[in-house]
């Protein structure tokens, strides 16, 4: 492949896209087999569940036939993928309402939440990471090697109580509680998810910078960098010119690959901050085994995981000029 | 002994600093308990959320206990949980993957396969989903949170085992007509305990990580046993006064795994491979 001509790299950049475009569903698909049948192997089944203890024999099959649990797993299975993609997840069991409802009213607040720490965190991880990988084995570099090495082993509720007992307790700046509702301002709304935001944001920032310093660091021993600084180009100009373009890829792998922490972040930063967002959904729906709403919920998880990572595995493709040359 | 005493002193600060909370938090798991000043369950103070006193040296929590004896025994179950999930984990993963490395491409590729699949599920995402279906007693909590993080140990151990099974000395075993199991036990793994073993402290720290967030949202040890994260859950109600009983648990799980961290650092060793 790295002897193709110009004119044919395009489109052998399209061809390893789409097979990594392949594999990537493919795996979606293993990973929905592994969650269902994991989902099913609960003691007891939902009929029994929903019906408790004090149900007869016959009640219990005649909610089983109208739940359809009393078809073969397989068939099962089927119809519950064959939903997941038509966006019919089936009916939560708590809420006795349909799963998409459900997830439709937390779903964006999760995306916002996201968006916004992303937003934050991005630009900081960058500074940090470009500025000590610049400085690499001085001061500054070893104070923040610490610093994000102990940031990145702190749990996210320490990080949270010691937010809300600076801002809401001492200062009382902001709410110890996340407020978010579609009838508020965006001043109000920011004031109210600014914690949440804080608190997701410093833990990621610490990840994503150390990833960048090493991506930069990596560039940093090459012989074409060796050879810039003999020629006496300014520093900032070999990180901007020389090293960025090809730090890209590593870089955008390490972006996506702390936002794929936000996920799982999400599910404690949600919880403590009763943030109404899909990860304190997934949490309730553990605490009341609502297993439709479960499945649905880490599908959604899953699925977001892998759009990360194809998107960094694109961005490398794309970024490979002997692949991207016309 | 001595060489190990050596190699200590030869650590950077952030070294002696993180092998100090190590051996500390690894000797409040052993001997804490024992020190404790007064029963884990007993109702000792009159006031809830009391400040630290000679009495009470961390104050008291929600119910008015002793939040040093409370933490004291919480530790024994964090660390003691962490450190036999993390074991199980590096051991599972490990030993899959010396298999791979002399199976053949007939046992690594569907083994491969299937690791690269549960690695794309996040690992909070995985246990949740795991407690919902199997629940969350103690050994149930040690081997979800082994199993969810097998496949990132597999990862790590495969690539060593896959580099050392072509090295010419294993080449030479396997001309001498040595058996797989002799080449994986006796030829590949001495070479690779180092960087598996700094991978088992990583796996330790996000193994801490995951426990105390489960008990943290009330899904992981349940009570009477309490852990730290269930120590911080059960007196959320003291985040609103800055409760020390809130803050004492949460600051000692951060110091044990920030202790660790800063060990493996210092040894020299870049841990690769999946984030919590």
């Amino acid at each position: 492949m790295a002897g193709a001509s110009t004119r044919s790299g395009m489109s052998a950049a399209l061809t390893l896209i789409g097979k990594r475009f392949a594999s990537s569903l493919l795996t979606l698909l293993l990973v929905s087999m592994t969650i269902f049948v994991i989902a099913q192997l609960l003691p007891g089944d939902a009929a029994q569940e929903a019906l408790g203890q004090s149900a007869t024999p016959e009640q219990v099959a005649a909610l089983r036939h109208e739940m359809g649990l009393d078809r073969p797993a397989h068939v099962r299975y089927v119809s519950w993928l064959a939903g997941m993609v038509s966006g019919d997840p089936g009916q939560s069991l708590v809420a006795n309402m349909p799963v998409s409802e459900v997830i439709a009213e937390r779903l964006p607040n999760s995306l916002l939440l996201a968006a916004l720490s992303a937003l934050v965190a991005l630009p900081v991880a960058l500074a940090i990471g470009i500025g000590s990988a610049m400085n690499r084995g001085g001061r500054i570099d070893r104070a923040l090697n610490i610093v994000t090495l102990s940031m990145v082993a702190v749990p996210e509720f320490l990080v949270a109580t010691i937010a809300v007992l600076i801002f809401s307790v001492k200062l009382r700046w902001l709410p110890s509680i996340a407020m978010a509702s579609s009838d508020m301002g965006w001043g109000d709304y920011l004031r109210g998810v600014a914690m949440p935001i804080l608190t997701l944001s410093v833990i990621v920032i610490a990840q994503m910078a150390r990833m960048t310093r090493a991506a930069v660091i990596d560039q940093m021993d090459r012989p074409y960098v060796e050879m810039a600084v003999l020629k006496g180009v300014a520093p900032v100009r070999i990180v901007l010119r020389h090293i960025m373009p090809n730090a890209i890829a590593p870089i955008v792998n390490a972006m996506a690959l702390s936002l794929s922490y936000l996920l799982g972040g999400a599910v404690i930063v949600e919880t403590i901050f009763n943030y109404p967002g899909l990860a304190s959904l997934m949490v309730n729906a553990v605490t009341s085994r609502d297993m439709p709403l479960l499945q649905a919920c880490a599908m959604i998880f899953c699925a977001a995981y892998l759009i990360l990572m194809l998107i960094a595995d694109v961005t490398a493709i794309l970024a490979n000029p002997r692949l991207r040359a016309q | 002994m001595g060489n190990a005493f050596q190699r200590a002193k030869a650590l950077p600060l952030s070294g002696k600093v993180g092998l100090a909370l190590v051996i500390f938090w690894l000797a409040v798991a052993l001997f804490g308990p024992m020190l404790a000043p007064y029963p884990v369950g007993a109702f000792v103070a009159y006031d809830v959320f009391d400040a630290q006193s000679a009495k009470h040296w961390l104050g008291s929590d929600y119910l008015g206990r002793d939040v040093l004896s409370r933490l004291l025994s919480g530790a024994r179950y964090t660390v003691g949980l962490a450190a036999a999930a993390a074991l199980l984990a590096s051991t599972t993963g490990t030993a899959l993957a010396l298999t791979a490395a002399v199976g053949g491409s007939k046992v690594d590729e569907p083994l491969s396969r299937f690791m690269d699949m549960l690695i794309s599920i996040p690992s909070k995402i995985f246990s949740l989903v795991l407690v919902a279906a199997f629940g969350s007693s103690l050994g149930l909590l040690l081997l979800i949170a082994a199993f969810t993080y097998v496949p990132g140990n597999y990862r790590i151990a495969r690539a060593l085992a896959v580099n050392l099974a072509q090295m010419d000395y294993v080449q030479v075993a396997r001309a001498r007509g040595e058996g797989r199991f002799h080449i994986a036990i006796a030829e590949i793994l001495p070479n690779m305990i180092h960087p598996l073993l700094a991978d088992f402290g990583l796996r330790f720290v996000f193994i801490v990580l995951l426990l105390s967030g489960l008990s943290f949202l009330g899904l992981g040890v349940q009570p009477p046993d309490a852990d730290l994260g269930s120590l911080v859950r059960e007196n959320i109600s003291g985040l609103g006064e800055g409760a020390l009983a809130i803050l004492a648990p949460a600051v000692a799980i951060a110091t044990l795994t920030v202790g660790v961290n800063l060990l493996i650092d210092a040894i020299g060793f870049s841990g690769k491979g999946k984030g919590r």
